[in-house]
């Protein structure tokens, strides 16, 4: 079974500057794969490239089987794309948006449909001017899965939410995820990558500098963890045993103990680092 | 992950694939939305429709009188020359700001990451610029008949040179607002990036002022673009033989009106083949 994605030596240079210095990636059918990375770091040129947006310099790239730098009407209808900033169609209402949208492509879904999907049955009759920045997302999602893609991809969707709104997005990625659509996924948020992807890319001046599942990724599972207390704390590959003895010192209950493994943000910070 | 799913046969869209949507339905889609969009930005109508008809009013009343041993007041050759700016605005000035805006706010971006059919998008816009001029120009004559004496012409081959005229200027300038909408930096600089040009356009081509008052190298200028035409076709049409008198050359030329819209149709189209961008600038 081939990937939804496979990349191999991809590169970008602008005005001789390396964006993308060499990246391989594979993706495979039905996964949620969250792309990591600073600003700058060549994040969305990849996923622009991968989008058939830009072309590249070298480097083979396949999605859905097709090379992108080649962009096919029954290409692009099996892809649905969510770009960081829209102000557009500002006039329209939700519903008559979507349904111009849905005249594009060859199997859509009912616009209404999408718009009980995105939760924007109550407002399907205003004007996009008139949503919050919330709501306007689930529009650009909504118009981004209104061609009933096999692939999504978004660039940074929850950039600007409220936690709240972030976990309802999130369960309605998850849906998608759930129904099989392969999703590509660029963040700034390291716990929306733990929450939805099953696999994350951690890419730093141009390069993948770790893959991997949320959960393992850069040795994280078999990192020391640190225990702290009221008093001190210690950085140690035996916290069990440091709790009993803790427990024992303080004669039962230890005052303000904790005991945490470094976070995906800990990994993530360590691993950008420039070397 | 992969796996459960491609047991289970759940994976969308592979099963389904139908034909791809006609070009002529989305972009008649496209139309019917672009039309609703423009008459809810009551800015960009006011702009659009008010101007020819302000200009019109104010130099009617302004200029009376008779053009001598023509029979042609000055009010009726104001209407014919607002005729062509008119129609000249509804292409290139709206659709020359109207598409840098939507190239700067993403919309353009947006569309060409679907599977939307390039020349759909360009069919609505010419649609729309066809019903905007179309209701243009049935304003400007209203007015020019209730106010100022115009003759709407009753020989039915008036009207065929009005038609033809009508098609061929539409279409050229909305090729040309297509193709000059690339040029402004951003959409807030597209107003004076579009409008500047046009304006002078409209006073070398003797939409305010005959060509008789002007210098020649300014009419040479104006004879390279297509408004100077498009105002001499609806002269011809409007102010019936009399005036033919009044043209620099003593006749409307029509073979040559024909001939310089036609060119410009086809140099629009294929600057706009050869320029259009689907990102803006600073997107690369």
């Amino acid at each position: 079974m081939t990937h939804a994605i496979q990349v191999r030596g991809l590169t970008k240079r602008y005005s001789g500057v390396e964006a993308v210095a060499g990246i391989d990636l594979e993706i495979e059918h039905g996964a949620v794969f969250a792309i990591l990375g600073p600003n700058g770091a060549g994040k969305s040129t990849t996923v622009e490239i991968l989008e058939g947006y830009r072309k590249r310099d070298s480097g083979e790239v396949s999605v859905l089987g097709a090379d992108p730098g080649r962009p096919t009407r029954q290409w692009r209808s099996r892809i649905g794309i969510v770009l960081q900033t829209n102000q557009d169609a500002p006039e329209l209402t939700v519903r008559e948006i979507m349904r111009l949208y849905a005249t594009y492509y060859p199997a859509s879904r009912d616009p209404d449909e999408v718009i009980e999907m995105v939760g924007l049955t109550e407002s399907a009759g205003k004007r996009v001017r008139q949503l919050s920045g919330g709501q306007r997302r689930r529009v650009d999602v909504a118009l981004g899965v209104v061609g009933r893609p096999e692939l999504l991809f978004l660039d940074e969707p929850t950039t600007g939410f409220d936690p709240e709104s972030r976990r309802r997005f999130w369960d309605l990625i998850s849906g998608l995820a759930h129904d099989g659509t392969t999703i590509v996924l660029t963040t700034h948020y390291l716990e929306e990558a733990e929450t939805l992807a099953d696999r994350v890319a951690v890419i730093a001046q141009g390069k993948i500098v770790a893959a991997g599942d949320p959960a393992t990724l850069g040795g994280r599972a078999t990192a020391k963890a640190r225990v702290s207390w009221a008093g001190g704390s210690i950085e140690t590959d035996t916290p069990t045993k440091t709790v009993l003895e803790l427990s024992g010192r303080f004669d039962g209950e230890i005052p303000e103990l904790a005991v945490v493994r470094p976070s995906l943000e800990d990994i993530y910070l360590r691993l950008i680092e420039p070397s | 992950m992969a796996e459960t799913v491609e047991t289970a046969g759940t994976r969308p869209a592979t099963v389904v694939s139908g034909p791809m949507p006609s070009t002529v339905k989305v972009g008649l889609a496209r139309a019917v939305v672009e039309t609703k969009m423009f008459f809810r930005e009551k800015d960009a109508v006011v702009f659009t429709f008010a101007f020819p008809i302000v200009l019109l009013v104010l130099f009617g009343s302004i200029f009376a009188g008779e053009l001598e041993g023509t029979g042609v007041t000055v009010s009726q050759l104001y209407t014919a020359g607002l005729i062509g700016a008119g129609v000249m605005g509804a292409g290139f000035q709206n659709l020359g700001i109207g598409i840098a805006t939507e190239r700067q706010d993403g919309t353009l971006k947006r569309l060409a990451g679907t599977p939307m059919p390039p020349s759909a998008y360009f069919f609505g816009k010419v649609l729309i610029v066809l019903i905007i001029a179309l209701l243009e120009v049935l304003i400007l004559l209203a007015i020019g008949v209730t106010m100022y004496d115009l003759d709407l012409p009753s020989e039915a081959s008036k009207w065929v040179t009005f038609v033809w005229v009508f098609v061929l200027g539409v279409s050229g300038s909305a090729l040309l607002g297509i193709a000059a909408s690339s040029l402004p930096r951003s959409a807030k600089s597209a107003a004076a990036v579009i409008s500047m040009p046009f304006v002078v356009l409209q006073f070398i081509s003797g939409v305010f002022i005959p060509f008789t008052a002007m210098p020649t190298w300014l009419t040479n200028i104006a004879s390279v673009f297509p408004l100077k035409w498009m105002c001499q076709g609806f002269r011809s049409v409007f102010l019936g033989d009399g005036g033919a008198a009044l043209e620099a050359a003593k006749s409307y030329e029509l073979d040559r009106v024909a001939l310089v819209l036609g060119a410009w149709l086809i140099g629009g189209a294929v600057l706009c083949l050869t320029t259009f961008r689907w990102k803006s600038r600073r997107d690369g």
